[in-house]
C-alpha cells in the first residue's frame, strides 16, 4: 500500500528531496533518451573491440578446430569449461536479487532488480556460447536434443549430467529473458508514451499495447510473484546440474557430494560481485545515486561476506573430507592442489574468495564504493580461479603418471575469453542505452514508504522516539547521496 | 448533448486517488477502469475484480509440464530404445528427476506467461489505448464512461473535491491513435 509509512529506524531506499513520480521517470529515462554521453562511448567502443575479437577467435577455432586450443588428452576441460561454469555462475545473482528476494519482500531489491536480471541473460548467452564454442563443431550442439533422426531413433542419454545441463541451462535462459521482459512492459510503456515519431512506434511495438489498468496490474502482480516461486528452485537446480558435470563423475577433486550447495553458494557469490562491479560505474555513470543507494551497497556487501563464507568453509570441508575419507586418490588430488604445480592459482583462490570477503566486516571498508568496487572484482577473479582450480587441477595429474601434463592456454582460448567479457559488456551497455536500467514502475512504489524524503517528514512531524530518531540519523552518515547538514535542525 | 465520451479524473498521488474512486462509489458513479504508473493494491477490491486466476492455470501448466517431460523419457528411455547401460536399469527414476522438474519450470513459465498476454490482449504491436498519456508516468487516472453518467459537472466536482489535480472530458476513448 502506498500510504504505509514503515519505521523510522529503517535506512531509506530513495534518497535525495524534491524527488516525484515524474522526477524517477525522468532520472531513470534520461539515458534512454538523450543522446549517449562520452563515457557511454568510450565503454562501448572498448567493449565492442574486444567483441570483435571473441567474433574473431571463436571463428578461427571453428575453422580450425579445437586443436588451436592448448587442450591436451590429459587436460581435456580447462579455459572453456573454466569460463562456462563462471558466467552461469555470475548469472545467479540476477535471479536471485529479482525472485529469492522479492518472495522475502525485499523491497531494496527494486531498484536493482531490472539490470541484474539483464546482467543474468547476458551472462548465460556468454556461458551458452563457451557451450557451443567447446563443441569445435558447432552444427554437432542439435545432436545434444532429443529429435528423431535417422539411427532409430537414438536418443540423448538423459542418464548423464550433461544433458540435464542442456534442459536446465536453456529453461533457465528463456524464463529469466520471460520473467525480465514481463517486468519491462510497464517502464517500455513510459518511454513509449513519451516518445514521438519511429522512437515512438518501436516502443509501441515492444510495450505489447500495456496501458496500466486496474485488471493488467492485478494480472501483472500474480505472474511477477509465481514466477518468483519457480524460479527461486530453478536457480538452485541450474548450479545443482552444473556441479553434477563434475561430481557424478569418478575423477578424484570432482567426486564429492558437497558440490551442489558450494557451487550454487559459490554462483550466488559470485554473481553478486559482478552486479557491484557493474552497479558502482552504472549508478555514478548515469547518475542514479539517489536509487542506488550506500543501503543497496551495504546490503550486497553482506551478501558477499555471508556466500564468500559459506564457499570458504565448503573448501576446508572438501579438504576434511578427503583426509576422512581415507581414499588415497582423493588426498593426493587435494595435496596437489595446494602443493602441486598449480599451487598458485590454489592460493589465488583462497585468498580472493576466502580472506577478502571477510574485509567486508568492517563498516568503513564496506560502505566504501573504491574499496567494495576493486573487492568485487578481487572476488571475481578468485572465483574464476576456483573453477580452474576444480577443473584443470584435478585432470592433469592423472591416475597413470606417465599421462600428467601441463595445461598450457593458446591466444585463442585467452582471445575468447576477454572476448566473452566484451561481449557481455557491449550488451550491458547496449541495454542501458535503449531500456531502462532501473525498475521505475517498481521504484515508485517505495516513494511515499521508504524514501529519504517522506522520513524527514516524519521526522519534522516530531512524535518519533529520540533514541530511534538518533539512531536513524547515524544510519545516514554512510550514505554518500544525502546532505547530512539538513539534519541538523531536524 | 456533449461529445464528451469519457471523463478523466488525473491524481498526482495514489491515496487521493483510492479517495477519488471511494467518493465517486459514495455518489454511485460508474468507474470505467483505472490507469496507474505502479501497481496499486486495493483498487481491486474496491471496484469488486476478482482475484486473478493465473494461479489455477499456473498449476495446470506445471502440471502439463511434468507429465510431458516425464513421459518422453519413458518413451525413449524404457519403451523406444531401452538401452544396456553397464546393466544398469532401464526405468532409473532417480535420473528423471532434473529433466522433469526443469521442463514443469518451463512449461510453468511459458504457458502462465501467455495466458496473462492472452487474456489481457498484450502482444508485440497491438495498439496502446491509452486514455491519457501521463498514466504510465505520474499519473493515477479515474476513467468514468460519460455515456449515462449526467450530470458531467457533478462527476467533475467529486473528482475535484477529492484532490484530482486535472480532470479531462475526452470526446475521444483513446489519445495514443493517431
Amino acid at each position: 500500500m502506498a500510504s504505509h509509512s514503515e519505521s523510522i529506524i529503517r535506512e531509506p531506499l530513495i534518497t535525495g528531496t524534491d524527488i516525484t513520480y515524474a522526477k524517477i521517470t525522468d532520472d531513470v529515462l534520461a539515458p534512454v533518451e538523450n543522446t549517449p554521453t562520452k563515457a557511454w562511448w568510450i565503454g562501448f567502443i572498448i567493449s565492442s573491440i574486444a567483441a570483435s575479437l571473441w567474433v574473431f577467435a571463436v571463428s578461427w577455432t571453428f575453422w580450425f578446430g579445437i586443436g588451436e586450443w592448448g587442450l591436451n588428452k590429459t587436460v581435456g576441460w580447462a579455459w572453456d569449461i573454466t569460463g562456462f561454469v563462471w558466467w552461469v555462475g555470475i548469472g545467479h545473482a540476477g535471479t536471485l536479487i529479482s525472485a529469492v528476494l522479492l518472495l522475502f519482500r525485499q523491497n531494496w531489491r527494486n531498484s536493482i532488480n531490472r539490470s541484474a536480471e539483464a546482467m543474468t541473460i547476458f551472462a548465460v548467452i556468454c556461458a551458452a556460447t563457451y557451450i557451443v564454442a567447446h563443441m569445435g563443431r558447432p552444427w554437432m550442439a542439435v545432436y545434444s536434443l532429443p529429435l528423431p533422426n535417422q539411427y532409430g531413433s537414438l536418443w540423448v542419454n538423459f542418464n548423464s549430467p550433461l544433458i540435464w545441463d542442456v534442459f536446465a541451462i536453456s529453461t533457465y535462459f528463456s524464463v529469466s529473458l520471460v520473467f525480465w521482459y514481463t517486468g519491462l512492459l510497464p517502464d517500455i510503456a513510459t518511454i513509449r508514451d513519451r516518445a514521438k515519431g519511429w522512437r515512438q512506434k518501436i516502443y509501441s511495438t515492444l510495450s505489447f499495447g500495456w496501458t496500466g489498468s486496474v485488471k493488467t496490474w492485478q494480472r501483472f502482480e500474480t505472474v511477477s510473484l509465481i514466477l518468483a516461486g519457480i524460479s527461486t528452485p530453478l536457480v538452485l537446480s541450474v548450479h545443482t546440474i552444473v556441479s553434477m558435470d563434475f561430481a557424478t563423475s569418478l575423477e578424484p577433486g570432482w567426486h564429492t557430494t558437497i558440490f551442489p550447495p558450494y557451487f550454487v553458494a559459490g554462483a550466488i557469490f559470485s554473481g553478486f560481485a559482478m552486479v557491484q562491479t557493474l552497479l558502482l560505474v552504472t549508478r555514478k555513470v548515469l547518475g542514479l545515486e539517489n536509487y542506488i543507494t550506500m543501503f543497496h551497497i551495504e546490503s550486497m556487501n553482506k551478501i558477499i561476506i555471508l556466500t564468500g563464507s559459506i564457499v570458504g568453509v565448503a573448501y576446508l570441508t572438501e579438504f576434511f573430507i578427503a583426509w576422512y575419507s581415507g581414499v588415497e586418490y582423493e588426498q593426493y588430488a587435494f595435496i596437489n592442489r595446494a602443493t602441486g604445480p598449480y599451487w598458485w592459482a590454489y592460493w589465488s583462490m583462497m585468498s580472493c574468495n576466502v580472506i577478502s570477503p571477510q574485509l567486508f566486516w568492517v563498516k568503513k571498508w564496506r560502505t566504501s564504493i573504491p574499496f567494495s568496487w576493486v573487492l568485487s572484482i578481487v572476488v571475481n577473479i578468485g572465483m574464476w580461479f576456483e573453477r580452474f582450480v576444480i577443473i584443470v587441477t584435478s585432470l592433469h595429474r592423472d591416475y597413470i603418471p606417465s599421462s600428467w601434463a601441463m595445461f598450457h592456454p593458446t591466444w585463442v582460448e585467452v582471445s575468447i575469453f576477454i572476448g566473452s567479457i566484451g561481449v557481455f559488456f557491449t550488451l550491458f551497455l547496449l541495454f542501458i542505452r535503449v531500456l531502462p536500467s532501473v525498475a521505475m514502475a517498481e521504484v515508485k512504489l517505495l516513494l511515499k514508504s521508504s524514501s529519504e524524503q517522506a522520513k524527514k517528514k516524519i521526522l519534522t512531524d516530531g512524535h518519533q522516539d529520540a533514541e530511534q530518531v538518533q539512531f536513524y540519523k547515524e544510519s545516514l552518515e554512510k550514505f554518500d547521496s544525502v546532505e547530512m547538514a539538513d539534519y541538523q535542525k531536524v | 448533448m456533449s461529445s464528451t465520451k469519457f471523463i478523466l479524473g488525473l491524481f498526482d498521488d495514489p491515496d487521493e486517488m483510492m479517495n477519488g474512486i471511494h467518493k465517486l462509489q459514495e455518489n454511485s458513479v460508474p468507474i470505467y477502469d483505472v490507469y496507474t504508473p505502479m501497481p496499486i493494491h486495493g483498487i481491486d477490491a474496491k471496484l469488486g475484480i476478482k482475484d486473478s486466476r493465473l494461479g489455477y492455470a499456473a498449476f495446470m501448466f506445471g502440471c502439463t509440464g511434468g507429465t510431458v517431460a516425464f513421459s518422453m523419457l519413458y518413451y525413449m528411455l524404457v519403451h523406444d530404445w531401452p538401452q544396456n547401460i553397464g546393466g544398469k536399469p532401464h526405468f532409473a527414476i532417480p535420473d528423471f528427476v532434473p529433466i522433469t522438474f526443469e521442463w514443469t519450470v518451463l512449461f510453468t513459465a511459458f504457458g502462465m506467461v501467455a495466458t496473462f498476454f492472452y487474456a489481457t490482449h498484450l502482444f508485440p504491436g497491438r495498439t496502446p489505448r491509452v486514455m491519457d498519456l501521463r498514466a504510465t508516468n505520474d499519473r493515477f487516472v479515474i476513467a468514468i464512461d460519460a455515456k449515462g453518467n449526467i450530470p458531467h459537472e457533478d462527476i467533475t466536482n467529486i473528482l475535484k473535491e477529492a484532490g484530482a489535480v486535472e480532470v479531462k472530458h475526452n470526446d475521444r476513448k483513446y489519445v495514443s491513435y493517431e
